[in-house]
């Protein structure tokens, strides 16, 4: 048990992420003070969000680049609905915010269930479609601090036990997600369609249906975080979170979630996440231009593909071969 | 994603009936539709220079969008080439600053573009990774490498001789770019639907484990492939610089969408094995059309985009809809 997980991804990633906190505390030891972690994790929980809705869509052999475009558009319509009704209860705003979001989702998955269109079309094109919808309903304008309600503003910045709410709503996501893909028959239905389409249909699993609600969950944590960012940072426009969604494929991948599907955890996509959160929290501390935040990224995607491959060449992905090698 | 089943008919359509039945032939008329919609619609539609100009909303797209074509054929894919024209122009632009002159330049562009497409190559056929993955990634790493040279800053100062590939004209309406266009149409067209080579695209697109075992080399196709895609991103790197004058590290931004969209919208099969220049041709029309018309009615880009994401489920979601349909 111990040796396997130390021969996981997952340590792997732990590691790296240790020797890199490593390396930048050894020249700015306040970067891993408590409060400046809680702060890094904080900052990157929209990242780690988006990438656990983005693994099961993977997982399934999907892939969903709409994500960004629903966050966007979710986050013009509450900012938009909070401008119009300042009252509203934070309850009202949150089921709005999933709702709008589970509803885009839906829109992606029924086209990839039911009209059996290629996921990356599909997502292509309703991310653009999504983007284009928010000018047209803002008028291109952008709702900023000031009118957005101050209930509506506090939200996720409220402070419980040092860490604000936006990153509780991290960590539960996580937790929730974790039981739902290892302890529930919809979460093994998502590594089955993915592993083996063929088998899994065989084993009586409706491998559309299983993507659909992939593409559901995917819009509706899209969704959620559509209000928390354009609540964090008290401003909604068209372009924000613009080729966010590659960040979140990128942390998927670093995480180990293979692009074939049937491989990855909630646990890798978080760490994936944590590992790019870092990296971009750490770059203006040890003072390397933002500029260099994409090309890093990138170079970190390529080295974790080719290191997910080199893993997988030689286990294969069959559960039973693993079975056997545990007892 | 189901799993598609070629049924093979027991008699043959007809020729004819083949070709009015064609994607081809649907495509063309949409063509002529929003032809003639635009003309109604704008008075300043039917003139030709403005159609001239119009050719330019699509040339340089098109010209990547034919490689890219036979490289969704073969069932892989490239998102960096956007990202390749960024590094591209960042090259050149760096080039025109040590004081190089056009014939200089050019050969810079185009190797650039040879060369990222032999690092995509690489990292897919030797590798073996897939190409969605590897693409995603040099799209951040040499879009990012172009962030990390210029940073906020632009590079300017080309020479006159090289603003020609963007902005001059062959004879009367009829610009360079669309000449440039027309040509690598035709060597497109040629080479996939009349050498072996094309054949062998197809049959990867198609087979690639049976494809293997008839004896054509794989993965040095897809090589070949990734690298004609990195070389039509850096002719295309040419004409956008020459045409625009100025390198940013945000040019072409978002063009690896479009350029996928005029591929799929022409008839090739995400899923790889099928599709003809032809169809791709006839796409980048439609779409240089659609974006042209809306502009001469001021329809801002960003609800243009709405179009061009409707189309691209649209054309690909009606035809289903209807054998759906149809069915019942």
């Amino acid at each position: 048990m111990l040796k396997r997980f130390i021969t996981s991804r997952e340590a792997l990633l732990i590691g790296a992420i240790v020797l890199l906190l490593g390396l930048i505390s050894s020249r700015f030891p306040g970067f891993v003070t408590p409060a400046n972690l809680a702060n890094v994790f904080n900052d990157t929980s929209p990242l780690i969000l988006l990438a656990v809705g983005q693994m099961i869509v993977i997982l399934t052999k999907c892939i969903d680049l709409s994500v960004a475009a629903n966050l966007a558009l979710t986050g013009m319509v509450v900012s938009m609905v909070n401008v119009a009704a300042p009252g509203l209860p934070i309850a009202v705003i949150l089921a709005i915010a999933v709702g709008l979001g589970t509803l885009l989702g839906m829109f992606n998955g029924l086209l990839v269930w039911k009209l059996a269109i290629p996921p990356i079309v599909v997502t292509l094109g309703t991310m653009t479609i999504f983007r284009g919808i928010i000018f047209v309903i803002s008028d291109g304008k952008w709702v900023n601090s000031h009118e957005m309600s101050p209930t509506f503003k506090a939200f996720p910045r409220t402070e419980i036990l040092g860490l604000p709410v936006l990153g509780w709503i991290a960590i539960i996501a996580v937790i929730v997600f974790t039981v739902v893909m290892t302890r529930t028959t919809l979460g093994r239905a998502f590594y089955a369609a993915g592993g083996n389409p063929h088998a899994a249909t065989y084993a009586g699993i409706n491998v559309g249906k299983t993507q659909f609600w992939a593409f559901t969950i995917s819009g509706a944590l899209a969704g959620l975080t559509g209000y928390l960012w354009v609540s964090r940072f008290a401003v909604s426009y068209v372009d924000i979170a613009g080729g966010f969604e590659l960040d979140v494929v990128a942390a998927c991948v670093i995480g180990g979630v293979s692009i074939m599907g049937g491989i990855g955890t909630v646990a890798g996509a978080l760490l994936g996440a944590l590992f790019l959160g870092i990296i971009k929290n750490a770059l203006p501390v040890v003072d390397i231009s933002p500029f260099w935040q994409l090309a890093i990224s990138g170079g970190a995607i390529i080295i974790a593909v080719a290191l997910n491959a080199q893993a997988n060449r030689e286990k294969g992905r069959i559960i039973l071969k693993r079975a056997e090698q545990a007892t | 994603m189901s799993t598609t089943v070629r049924t093979i008919p027991d008699r043959l359509r007809s020729l004819l009936e083949q070709r009015l039945k064609s994607w081809e032939t649907l495509l063309l008329l949409v063509a002529i539709g929003i032809f003639i919609a635009n003309s109604f619609a704008s008075p300043y539609f039917l003139n030709a220079w403005n159609l001239s100009d119009a050719t330019f909303n699509f040339t340089e797209k098109a010209m990547i969008a034919f490689a890219m074509a036979l490289l969704i054929i073969s069932g892989e894919i490239d998102l960096s080439v956007a990202s390749i024209i960024a590094l591209a122009s960042t090259a050149m632009g760096a080039a025109v600053q040590m004081g190089v002159g056009t014939p200089g330049l050019v050969l810079i562009g185009l190797g650039v573009g040879l060369l990222c497409g032999a690092f995509n190559g690489v990292l897919v056929t030797r590798m073996g990774l897939p190409s969605i993955v590897v693409t995603i990634g040099t799209m951040s790493l040499f879009r990012g490498i172009s962030f990390i040279v210029l940073g906020d800053q632009a590079f300017r100062g080309y020479p006159a001789s090289f603003s020609w590939f963007g902005q001059g004209y062959v004879w009367w309406v009829i610009s360079f770019e669309f000449v440039l266009f027309a040509i690598i149409a035709l060597i497109y067209a040629v080479l996939l639907h009349k050498t072996n080579f094309g054949r062998a695209v197809y049959a990867i697109g198609n087979n690639a484990t049976g494809a293997m075992f008839s004896g054509i080399r794989v993965q040095r196709v897809k090589f070949i492939l990734f690298l004609l895609t990195g070389l039509m991103s850096g002719v295309a790197a040419i004409c956008l610089t020459a045409r625009l004058g100025s390198t940013r590290p945000s040019i072409a931004t978002g063009w690896e969408l479009e350029i996928v969209t005029m591929v799929v919208l022409g008839g090739v099969s995400i899923l790889g094995g099928s599709g003809t220049i032809a169809g791709v041709v006839i796409a980048a029309f439609v779409m240089g059309l659609v974006t042209f018309g809306l502009g001469l009615l001021n329809v801002p880009g960003i609800v243009m985009s709405i179009v061009i994401g409707a189309l691209l489920i649209g054309v690909i979601a009606l035809p289903r809809l209807w054998s759906v349909w149809r069915a019942r």
